[in-house]
C-alpha cells in the first residue's frame, strides 16, 4: 500500500508545485487574461 | 421479426440520406420577407423556436453598402453609409473591421454569436446524457453484482503470493488513478454545482467549492499527465493485441459463466482499459492544455479542416464543418469535447474500479500490496503464471495471516 500512498502525495507535491511554478511563470488565467486595470471584485 | 430486422436495415441505410434530404427542403423553402422589408418575419422566428436550421444570411450580409448609401450631408446619410442596425448586424456577425489597442483576435469579437449554442448545449444535453450515463453505469454495475455476485478464487487462497506489479508500476498507476478521481469530481463539480449543490446548500458554499475545484483541477492535471506517460511507457508492451484476446472475447472473459480463458500479463478487457485510458485520456489532456492556456492552442479549426479534407461530412449528407472559428468559439469547442470524452472515460474507469475492487476476490492485491495468490494467477493470468514459473520466478512468499 506504501506506493499508493506516496502516488497519491506526489499528486500533491506536483499540483502544489505547478501552481507556484505557473504563478512564477506568469502563465496561470488570470495573469494572462487580465491586467491592473480590471476589476475582478 | 424478420420484418423489424428489415425496417431497422432501411433505416439504417436512409440515416444518413435524411439530413441532405432536409438540407435540400431548406434550400428550396424560401421564405416571402417582403412584409417586413427584407427583416425577420413571425415565420422566421417560429422555425428558430421549433429548432429547425434558418438560414440568416438574408441578416448576417446585411451590413450596410457605402456604395449605395445616401451621403452623409443627405437627408437619410449615414455615417460611413452604415446605419447603426447594420452596424450591430456586422458585429454580431464579425463582418466588420474592429481594431483594438490590446488583446489581439479575442478581443475583436464583440458579439460572440456561438457562445449560446455552447451554452444550451453544456446546461443541456452534456449535462443530462452524461449524467445518466455515469448513473446509469452504476445502476448496471450493481444489477451485474447481484446477478453474478463476487468472482471467487475458484480453488481458495494458497496462502502463497506471487509479485504482479512492482512498487513503481503501483506509483504510477496510483498517480494517476488518484488525479483521474479528483479531477472527475472536481469536473462533476463544476458542472452540476450550480444546478444540485447551489440551490439545496446555498451560493455561497457553491462559490467556494467552485473556487477550490478549480485550483484542484488545473494543477492536478499535470500529475494525471505524467502519470498518463508513465503508465503508456510501463504497460504499452504488454497491451499489444495478440490471439490469446481471442479466446478471452469468445469466453466473454469469463466474467458470464465460470469458465477462466487463459490470458497473458493483461487480459483483453485490461487491454480495452489500457487503450481507453491512453486514448481518451490524451484527448483529455490535450483539449485540457487548451483550456489552461486560453487561446494559446486551438484544435477545432485545423482539425475540422482535416475531416473536410477527408470528406468525412459529406459522407454523411452534412456541410462541410466550419474551419473559421472564433477564438472564444475553439474555447467552447474545447470545453465540450474535454466535458464529453471525460464522460466516457469516466463510465468506463467506474467499471474498472468495480471489477479491481468489489466484484473479484483477490484482484485489488494486485495494485494494494502488488502481491497475488498464486490461484488467483493461475486462474486469471494462466500464461503470464506459466511463464512466471518457467523463469523461475515464483520464488512465493508466504502470506501474512490476516490478524483477526
Amino acid at each position: 500500500m506504501k506506493a499508493m500512498f506516496i502516488g497519491f502525495a506526489a499528486i500533491a507535491v506536483i499540483g502544489v508545485g505547478a501552481h507556484f511554478a505557473l504563478e512564477e511563470s506568469g502563465y496561470t488565467v488570470w495573469q494572462r487574461t487580465s491586467g491592473d486595470s480590471v476589476r475582478l471584485d | 421479426m424478420r420484418y423489424l430486422v428489415h425496417v431497422l436495415l432501411i433505416l439504417m441505410l436512409a440515416l444518413p440520406l435524411a439530413p441532405a434530404a432536409m438540407a435540400q427542403d431548406a434550400e428550396t423553402a424560401q421564405p416571402d420577407r417582403s412584409a417586413t422589408g427584407g427583416a425577420t418575419t413571425l415565420e422566421d422566428i417560429l422555425a428558430r423556436q421549433r429548432g429547425e436550421k434558418v438560414d440568416d444570411s438574408y441578416r448576417s450580409g446585411n451590413t450596410g453598402d457605402p456604395d449605395s448609401a445616401a451621403a452623409m450631408a443627405e437627408q437619410l446619410g449615414t455615417l460611413g453609409g452604415a446605419s447603426d442596425p447594420d452596424l450591430w448586424r456586422a458585429l454580431r456577425y464579425n463582418e466588420t473591421d474592429v481594431k483594438v489597442s490590446a488583446g489581439g483576435d479575442v478581443a475583436k469579437v464583440l458579439v460572440q454569436d456561438g457562445g449560446m449554442r455552447w451554452w444550451t448545449f453544456r446546461e443541456g444535453p452534456l449535462a443530462t446524457y452524461g449524467g445518466w450515463l455515469l448513473l446509469g453505469t452504476i445502476a448496471f454495475l450493481a444489477v451485474f453484482f447481484l446477478l453474478r455476485g463476487r468472482i471467487r478464487i475458484d480453488a481458495g487462497k494458497t496462502g502463497h503470493t506471487v509479485t504482479r506489479f512492482a512498487a513503481f508500476e503501483r506509483f504510477s498507476h496510483w498517480l494517476l488513478a488518484g488525479s483521474f478521481i479528483l479531477l472527475a469530481l472536481t469536473g462533476l463539480l463544476t458542472l452540476f454545482g450550480r444546478k444540485f449543490i447551489a440551490p439545496y446548500i446555498g451560493k455561497e458554499f457553491n462559490a467556494s467549492l467552485l473556487t477550490y475545484s478549480k485550483l484542484i483541477h488545473n494543477n492536478v492535471a499535470w500529475a494525471f499527465m505524467l502519470g498518463l506517460v508513465l503508465v503508456f511507457v510501463l504497460w504499452v508492451w504488454h497491451n499489444l493485441p495478440s490471439r490469446t484476446d481471442l479466446t478471452w472475447f469468445r469466453q466473454a472473459g469469463g466474467i458470464i459463466g465460470k469458465s477462466h480463458p487463459p490470458a497473458k500479463k493483461f487480459n483483453a478487457g485490461q487491454k480495452i482499459i489500457f487503450w481507453s485510458v491512453i486514448v481518451l485520456g490524451t484527448s483529455i489532456a490535450v483539449s485540457g492544455l487548451s483550456l489552461l492556456f486560453p487561446f494559446e492552442l486551438q484544435l477545432f479549426a485545423k482539425t475540422f479542416g482535416i475531416i473536410n479534407d477527408l470528406g468525412l461530412p459529406g459522407l454523411f449528407g452534412y456541410d462541410p464543418l466550419p474551419t473559421a472559428l472564433a477564438p472564444q468559439e475553439e474555447m467552447q469547442l474545447a470545453q465540450a469535447w474535454h466535458a464529453i470524452v471525460s464522460f466516457v472515460l469516466m463510465a468506463i474507469i467506474l467499471a474498472h474500479i468495480y471489477i479491481g475492487s468489489l466484484g473479484m476476490e483477490g484482484a485489488f492485491d494486485a495494485m494494494g500490496t502488488g502481491e497475488v495468490d498464486e490461484n488467483w494467477a493461475e486462474q486469471h493470468h494462466s500464461i503470464w503464471y506459466e511463464e512466471l514459473k518457467e523463469k523461475n520466478e515464483t520464488t512465493s512468499k508466504q502470506a501474512a495471516a490476516p490478524a483477526e
